[in-house]
């Protein structure tokens, strides 16, 4: 890896609360090539919290530092709001979990996918309506023209997130970060959103972070694999490595999960230990 | 793998104006019903309230024979839920009685006097909503700034401050020590006799009879009033769109709009107002709803010929009649802007449509 | 440990500590507010003013001088003299008293009546719900103003007048509120477990039920004492309210208005009070919400 696209050193984003600072990351380090990683952790872990850090989205009373936040070797740290504009959507995008509430519910879909494609690439209306289209067909919607038109409320959650997908890749960019978003779908549905990320991602050549807190679903689907707990990468390791996992935390996550066919007479939990939060 | 398009909600977009017509419905329904607990309020304090409502009825210095007339028609021998029954007739006839002091039918006097309290209630709405809306805007935008603790206070203060109390420090300072507008009254005398009353509007009235020096002056009596309703009206609307854009600006939506690359201005304008615009619309109706009510203040400090100096006179006059009956008009007015308020919420919102 | 960190601590043991930690959290909250502090303040002083009005005012509010009629501010009269040479400055002290008087009473009708209907409403459910919703609507949509007007028009002037004329339009509201916290809370399973317990459906609404609405209907009220204030003020402007000589700020400002060119402070004075004591509520209201709703923790 010459220039790694994300570059994360000694991340901390701090919330100064009325019982004093909490600390969200702490000292969060990775970085990443075009490759599909994943980050794994339970509620309150940081993961979402890097994310938003990395796209600068986090607002007072948050206060972010880091040693090294760079994109394609643009610092990230203290960008000004200008700059953004031609980072966020153009070159790293999000998607977020549940359609419901992270689409605009007085818009048109294909509204607020055509304006994606406006704000990166300055195209009329017609243009972009038929590239919005397209990117519907892309992640195969049936009858784009129909559901063009329909509002959020109108479409169900599987529907809403392949849009909230061709919204985030309509500006073509090269990072995509998914914050967990299969977790507010039934499980059917799940993989079909699964399937249709895996299928961009790769054949755009994009460098993919995923956000779960489900560590079966990632494994088998991305390349390595970040444990975080309590704001701390606490493992890092290729997904096929997983089994030969060394921190109790994630061999923990691996035992809990119940296996067909397994004989056992009590489910395993996790024993947390102190230790892993420092 | 399979890839299924999802699919719609079944039944969503059949037959929207089924529900739509039902919708419609049960708002008629609901302003009849809310128009008759109105009526029954009105019948209400003008028949069991007062101890003798035929004295309250005919003022303290009436005639033997009016009041053996008033007697008659109140037909106080009646059973109450007949009383009622003659008395909702009688006003779906328009006959609201006759006043004591006037000897005109009720119901004429408040059309004469209608035209002026609108014209107010128009103008302070229109400002309210000119200056209130983008204040509110700018306020949430740039929350925690300067600018938007100075929208807070100020808006703040209409809030707090007594109307009545406000036009007559408004009429001390720039009628009388600063001489910029004129005096109480809508228009002076001298042009009174002059223009004719076509519309009942008086600018418009002046602009008709083509009477500039008329115009001028009755723009000079209309500023001061329009301007005391125009603040109340800007408090109210100001502090609500504030209200309705910080809720919007905490959504989701925001946030992807922001990672899509929005500009802050289109995040502001296009993203967040427009999910405030049909609440905004309710909130407007009900500023003018609220500025209706506070005329009857208004007048009475500015000596504004509208319908609520007529009732603050009757009041004075002690003719309950009349009281009841601009009480009725104004209520009646009050109650349809509220529901229209509600019945264009549901017309215009894309949610409450399909649900 | 400190008492601070007592009160602060994440697991309290008792449930007196976990009250007074709660208290204490929404207390430092509300006075960091700077504005809800001097919401706090004012009203605060309206109390201390209508309590110790003898000790307050300098001059005895009813004693006429028809020698000394409207004077201006001087150091003998801080506020000047109306149209009856009465001082301004104790009229408006014992006014307070009048104001006060407005609007504990309304608040002490208007408070339990509509959370008695909201609470039984939710609760009941069904027909009775739908019954007492009607009527609660039916009354929201009426002109407070107007209706109170007409009220005291029909009752005659007097305080009590002004108070029912006023309390019966204010209710709505406060019922909407209570049905509403009632609906949220009515499902909940420590209701359900009082219940199972054999708790009287009487005990279950007013028991427990009714104290969880209590904070909301508080912060309502604060607020619309703003609102109140002002309307009791008009009705007191048009001559209905408090009876003269009584010292009512909105009678007063009427009082002053044949006068306002030469002598300006008659009607302006009372008027401030007006406004000072209105906004006062409004402040403290505006920051018990920002204590007490969840939303805006």
């Amino acid at each position: 890896m010459s220039t790694p696209l994300l570059a994360i050193e000694d991340l901390n984003v701090t919330f100064e609360t009325r019982k004093g600072p909490v600390r969200a990351t702490r000292d969060v380090t990775w970085s990443m090539g075009r490759e599909k990683i994943a980050i794994v952790g339970e509620s309150g872990s940081g993961k979402s919290m890097s994310a938003r850090a990395v796209l600068g989205l986090i607002q007072p009373p948050g206060r972010v530092e880091a040693r090294r936040l760079e994109f394609d070797g643009i610092d990230l740290r203290g960008l000004r709001p200008r700059d953004w504009l031609s980072i966020r959507g153009r070159r790293i995008s999000m998607v977020m979990q549940d359609p419901r509430y992270s689409l605009n519910p007085v818009m048109t879909v294909g509204q607020q996918i055509a304006e994606a494609y406006v704000i990166h690439h300055g195209a009329n209306r017609a243009e972009a309506r038929r590239r919005a289209l397209d990117m519907l067909a892309a992640v195969h919607i049936r009858d784009p023209e129909r559901v063009y038109g329909t509002y959020p409320h109108e479409i169900s959650g599987g529907m809403g997130q392949r849009v909230m997908i061709a919204m985030m890749l309509i500006p073509e960019p090269e990072l995509l970060i998914a914050d967990e978003p299969t977790s507010a779908l039934d499980v059917t549905v799940q993989n079909q959103v699964l399937a249709i990320i895996d299928e961009m991602v790769t054949r755009r050549g994009m460098g993919l972070v995923f956000i779960s807190h489900d560590l079966g679903l990632v494994s088998s689907f991305c390349d390595r694999v970040l444990i975080m707990y309590a704001g701390r990468v606490v493992e890092e390791c290729a997904a096929a490595d997983l089994h030969k996992a060394t921190h109790p935390y994630t061999r923990g996550l691996l035992a809990c999960q119940p296996r067909l066919g397994e004989r056992a007479a009590e489910l395993a939990t996790l024993n947390r230990q102190a230790e892993w939060a420092r | 793998m399979s890839l299924g398009a999802g699919t719609v909600g079944a039944g969503k977009t059949a037959r929207p104006s089924m529900k739509l017509l039902r919708g419609i419905a049960t708002q008629l329904g609901t302003l009849c019903l809310t128009i008759l607990g109105l009526l029954f309020v009105t019948f209400f304090i003008g028949r069991v309230v007062p101890i003798d409502p035929v004295l309250a009825i005919a003022g303290d210095r009436a005639t033997p024979e009016l009041i053996e007339k008033i007697r008659a028609e109140l037909g106080l021998d009646l059973p109450l839920y007949q009383q009622f029954w003659n008395y909702l007739v009688k006003i779906v006839h328009g006959d609201l009685g006759n006043s004591v002091l006037t000897a005109k039918p009720i119901i004429q006097d408040i059309a004469t006097y209608f035209p002026a309290t609108i014209e107010l209630a128009v103008a302070g709405t229109l400002i309210g909503v000119l200056a209130g809306v983008p204040l509110g805007v700018i306020s949430a935008a740039r929350q925690g700034r300067w600018i938007d603790h100075v929208v807070r206070v100020v808006a703040l203060a209409g809030y707090s401050v007594p109307v009545f109390w406000l036009g007559l420090v408004g009429l001390l300072v720039f009628y009388v020590k600063l001489d910029w507008v004129s005096g109480p009254g809508r228009i002076d005398a001298v042009y009174e006799y002059i223009v004719e009353p076509r519309t009942g509007f008086m600018l418009i009235d002046c602009i008709l009879a083509g009477d500039w020096e008329a115009v001028k002056n009755a723009l000079s009596h209309f500023v001061l009033p329009a301007l005391i309703l125009g603040y109340y009206s800007m408090a109210y609307i100001a502090r609500m769109t504030r209200s309705f854009m910080l809720e919007q600006l905490n959504q989701e939506y925001i946030v992807t709009a922001r990672v899509k690359g929005v500009s802050e201005r289109a995040i502001i304008w296009r993203h967040a107002f427009g999910n405030i615009r049909v609440p905004l619309i309710t909130v407007i109706a009900l500023s003018f709803a609220h500025l209706l009510e506070g005329t009857v203040l208004t007048e009475t400090v500015f000596a504004w010929p509208g319908i609520g100096l007529y009732i603050t006179h009757s009041l004075f006059g002690a003719d309950l009649n009349a009281v009841l009956g601009g009480t009725i008009v104004v209520g009646v007015s009050f109650v349809i802007l509220n529901l229209l308020s509600d019945a264009l919420y549901t017309l215009l919102d894309p949610r409450a449509r399909a649900t | 440990m400190t008492v601070k960190s007592w009160l602060l601590a994440d697991t309290p043991h008792s449930r007196t500590q976990a009250r007074l930690g709660q208290a204490y959290i929404g207390l430092t909250t509300l006075l960091s507010n700077p504005l809800a502090v001097v919401g706090l303040v004012i009203i605060g002083t309206l109390v201390l003013v209508a309590a110790f009005a003898p000790l307050i005012a300098t001059h005895d509010p009813y004693q006429q001088n028809l020698a000394l009629r409207l004077k201006p501010p001087s150091a003998e009269f801080w506020l000047g003299t109306d149209a009856l040479g009465r001082d301004i400055f104790s009229r408006i002290v014992y006014g307070s008293r009048l104001t006060l008087t407005i609007v504990c009473l309304v608040a002490v009708i208007v408070g339990p009546v509509g959370l008695a209907i909201g609470v039984i409403a939710g609760y009941a459910g069904g027909i009775t719900d739908r019954v007492l919703m009607r009527i609660t609507d039916i009354f929201m949509a009426f002109p407070r103003l107007i209706l109170a007007l007409a009220f005291a028009a029909a009752l005659g002037a007097g305080i009590e007048n002004a108070v029912i004329a006023i309390a019966i339009t204010a209710w709505p509201p406060y019922a909407r509120l209570a049905r509403a916290e009632t609906l949220t809370r009515k499902g909940s399973d420590f209701i359900a477990a009082i219940r199972l317990q054999g708790a009287s459906p009487l005990r279950v609404l007013f028991g427990h039920i009714t104290p969880l609405c209590v904070s909301s209907v508080v912060v309502r009220l604060t607020l619309d004492m703003a609102g109140i204030i002002l309307i009791a003020a008009g009705l007191g402007f048009l001559g209905l309210g408090a009876r003269p000589p009584s010292p009512e700020w909105g009678a007063m400002v009427a009082g002053g208005r044949d006068y306002l060119i030469d002598q300006w402070w008659v009607a302006t004075m009372p008027g401030i009070a007006i406004f000072v004591v209105s906004l006062g509520f409004n402040l403290l209201g505006d920051g018990l919400r920002d204590v007490l709703d969840p939303k805006m923790r």
